[in-house]
């Protein structure tokens, strides 16, 4: 119990100071989750959505492929992305093992199956309602793709939200690729982990506490825009 | 093309991608420019502290960056081999002599020691208290069948503990998921696990002291030349992979090993306590 | 009563590409835009349409031709908003052919549009609504102008043009389902029960830009189970019931003298079964 409260008491101290070292790790978590997530979504929100509306063979397969791969642990996906990124790997030369770029490669990977599979429910209900007025304006499927992904936006959205709930809060493909490098690709998990090592547990989860303020708040923003560009832009 | 139709199709990832800009800019690209080595170290040398004391100092002087990668000896070992650092600070002999002889490192140089400490639940239930014989401590945590915790991870820690456990001729395999708990893990966490069953472990003398959440764990058995720990730095081989940085990797070894580092190493201290103790081109004390 | 089969199975049941009856020939597409070119007419010759083993219709051999409206009669369940998919080939046939004169006609838009009983509303204004399909045959943005304010203008659109299209009521919805079906003027405009659940109002108001668009030359083939809207605008009908034609031919003939006794049960207001 003491631990509990003392961590809430750590929390408001390190927001409030502004702890340097504490902004520097949210901003690596931020870069890495939002630019992997921003990546992951410009792939898996078109390929959701060719799910969704095209028909060839091998396609039911697909479905159920991306809906397991919604569940692979983060450790696999940092474990492949390490042995790829590895200087004895095939894209050793790169230089991108224990970098930011990395990770983003990383998160990008874990999320994009999660993306595609959640995207393409939501394609698959829009169609149900707009197949036949699109097919009748004469939309061809992969301009339909396009016109649903605007119609369906704030949904997308909500998938999307639910890519970077995944990305911020996962601590295994950062941890293998990135390795935890202080001042470097130390992020808010990595050092939760860290901090739990060392048995501290109150900063520990006072970091996590962090977190959460920091992922609300990006919800918090997305959904402020929704609301804002619903009323004014529509 | 469709993936600027793209972006102009959802204006919401369009205003996303103002922000991702302004993230890059961020912190990650500033460490990308300056000159870097990768260290490949151990969890006792990161989480006491020591390299947050050290490091600053020797960036002062080079101007290079110390990233530095803490996993378990075995772990570090197999990033080295692959060409994943540059430099390696580890605690295993035997380990380090084989990576050596491989052709995977060089120029193996020791720089400082530390000891293993046996640790256990205030009330003891296996008397090894004071006992300063490692050997007998562990063949009476068997013959007691108290619960220890294995780190059981290939790190040095785990390795060391296992030459014990033969010396004592203790079969612990045998005992696993009985009173002999595998878990694992690194050095925090196996203690994390030891404070919560109540059960013996051996740590590094450094991890313990910095450990905040002892719980009703101990400080049992200590002094026994045989939990002595000879950390050494070695050098990847950069004929097997082009991208090692031998030449800082060398500089951060030489200034290891130098006199006024070693100075520093010995005034490091953390709860009045000499963590880490300089002991660069002497004999080894311990064997 | 959306329709007979659901928009799901419509699509398992055909390619997204609207059918091409027959290979693109000779004829250019410049050729067929020109209205005087003409598409029309559309024969059916003895199609059927089944699901799952039921025959929803059957032995249907009619043609449309240029000129007049066209009101498909019948009961619920006739068969009249699968008989208007069909020829508007949103679905295949399951037996017999249905042909346009101009065999292009299946593949540009431009020739022949449908509005349905509910159309859908892009989440977007109303004249973003109405412009999609000039956006989707590539228009040229000056003639893109032109036809969107004409549109908007026949459906009496234009103080609502920058109205967000889902906000606005279901008469207006519909008209602006009229102007985005419209918009390329298209030779044949399909329109299932365009009217039902509007108000009177809006009802005359529907009317009134659909005669508008027949005086711009575009042939009308309607459906509709309000007699009194189908002896307004009928130049033609057809009467269908139990996914059969039981009668075709000049409204007012049919309204005076229906020839089968289901037709003038049907006249009478009787429940047919």
């Amino acid at each position: 119990m003491e631990d509990i409260y003392a961590a809430f008491a750590t929390a408001a101290g390190l927001i409030l100071n502004l702890d340097g070292d504490l902004l520097e790790i949210i901003g690596v978590s931020l870069q890495v989750s939002l630019f992997g997530v921003g990546i992951a979504a410009l792939v898996a929100l078109p390929l959701g959505g060719a799910v969704a509306l095209l028909r060839f063979p091998g396609r039911k397969i697909l479905i159920v492929f991306l809906n397991a791969l919604m569940g692979l642990p983060p450790v696999v996906v940092g474990l492949v992305v390490y042995l790829l990124l590895s200087r004895s790997g095939p894209l050793g030369m790169l230089g991108l093992l224990f970098t930011v770029t990395g990770m983003v490669i990383a998160q990008c990977l874990l999320v994009t199956p999660l993306i595609a599979a959640l995207s393409r429910q939501v394609f698959e209900d829009l169609w149900v309602e707009y197949a036949e007025q699109l097919r009748s304006l004469g939309a061809k499927p992969s301009r339909a793709v396009f016109t649903l992904l605007k119609e369906g936006k704030y949904s997308l959205l909500t998938v999307v939200l639910a890519g970077f709930g995944r990305a911020i809060a996962e601590v295994g493909s950062v941890l293998i690729v990135g390795g935890n490098i202080a001042h470097y690709t130390r992020t808010m998990t990595t050092a939760i982990a860290l901090e739990t090592s060392k048995g501290d547990l109150a900063l520990a989860l006072a970091l996590g506490i962090t977190l959460i303020i920091i992922a609300s708040f990006v919800n918090a923003l997305a959904y402020l825009t929704k609301d804002v560009l619903e009323r004014y832009v529509v | 093309m469709s993936l600027i139709n793209l972006l102009r199709k959802i204006k919401i990832t369009a205003s996303m991608q103002v922000l991702l800009l302004l993230l890059l800019l961020g912190p990650g690209t500033a460490a990308t420019a300056e000159e870097f080595i990768t260290l490949s170290s151990t969890t006792s040398t990161q989480n006491s502290g020591l390299f947050d004391y050290l490091l600053p100092k020797f960036k002062e002087k080079t101007g290079i960056d110390v990233h530095v990668i803490a996993v378990g000896t075995g772990q570090a070992l197999k990033l080295a081999e692959k060409g994943d650092a540059d430099v390696i600070l580890v605690h295993d002999k035997d380990a380090e002599l084989k990576f050596v002889k491989k052709g995977y490192g060089m120029e193996r140089r020791e720089v400082m020691y530390n000891d293993f400490v046996i640790v256990g639940p205030k009330n003891d239930p296996a008397g090894v208290r004071g006992l300063k014989d490692a050997v007998q401590s562990f063949g009476k945590i068997a013959a007691a069948q108290s619960n220890f915790v294995s780190r059981a991870d290939d790190s040095g820690t785990h390795r060391q503990e296992l030459r014990l456990w033969e010396e004592a001729r203790v079969d612990v395999k045998a005992s696993s998921g009985k009173w002999y708990k595998e878990v694992g893990a690194g050095m925090g966490a196996t203690l994390n696990t030891a404070a919560g069953i109540n059960a013996y472990t051996m740590s590094d003398r450094a991890t313990w002291v910095t450990f905040r959440n002892k719980a009703d764990l101990e400080l049992l058995d200590e002094g026994d030349p045989k939990l002595f720990n000879q950390y050494a730095v070695i050098l990847v081989n950069p004929s097997l992979h082009k991208n090692v940085k031998t030449e800082a990797a060398r500089q951060f070894s030489d200034w290891l090993v130098s006199p006024e580092t070693q100075t520093l190493i010995g005034s490091f201290q953390v709860e009045g306590q000499v963590l880490f103790h300089p002991n660069a081109g002497q004999a080894v004390t311990a064997k | 009563m959306h329709s007979l089969i659901s928009p799901k199975m419509c699509w398992n049941a055909t390619s997204f590409e609207l059918p091409d009856t027959a290979v693109m020939d000779s004829k250019t597409r410049t050729d067929a835009q020109n209205p005087g070119s003409g598409i029309l007419p559309l024969r059916l010759t003895n199609v059927g349409y089944c699901v799952c083993g039921r025959r929803l219709l059957s032995d249907i051999n009619i043609t449309f031709s240029p000129g007049g409206n066209t009101v498909v009669l019948g009961p619920n369940g006739a068969g009249k908003s699968l008989l208007l998919r069909l020829c508007h080939g949103l679905i295949k046939p399951t037996t017999g052919v249905i042909e346009w004169q101009d065999s292009n006609a299946g593949q540009y838009r431009q020739y022949q549009a449908m509005v349905f009983q509910r159309p859908v509303m892009l989440r977007r204004s109303v004249a973003a609504n109405i412009e999609y399909p000039l956006r989707l045959n590539k228009v040229p943005k000056r003639e893109r102008q032109q036809m969107l304010r004409q549109a908007l203008e026949t459906a009496g659109l234009m103080p609502l043009a920058g109205r967000h299209a889902r906000i606005l009521s279901g008469g207006e919805q519909q008209r602006v389902a009229l102007a985005r079906a419209w918009v390329l003027h298209p030779e044949v405009l399909f329109l299932d029960e365009p009217t039902t659940n509007l108000d009177p109002s809006a009802t005359r108001a529907v009317e009134e830009i659909v005669m508008r668009f027949k005086a711009a030359g575009t042939k009308i083939i309607m459906t509709t189970h309000d007699l009194g809207q189908a002896r307004r605008m009928a130049d033609e009908v057809i009467f269908l019931h139990n996914g059969r034609v039981l009668e075709s031919g000049p409204a007012n003939e049919f309204f005076t003298q229906p020839r089968t006794l289901e037709g003038q049960a049907y006249l009478r207001g009787e429940l047919l079964c």
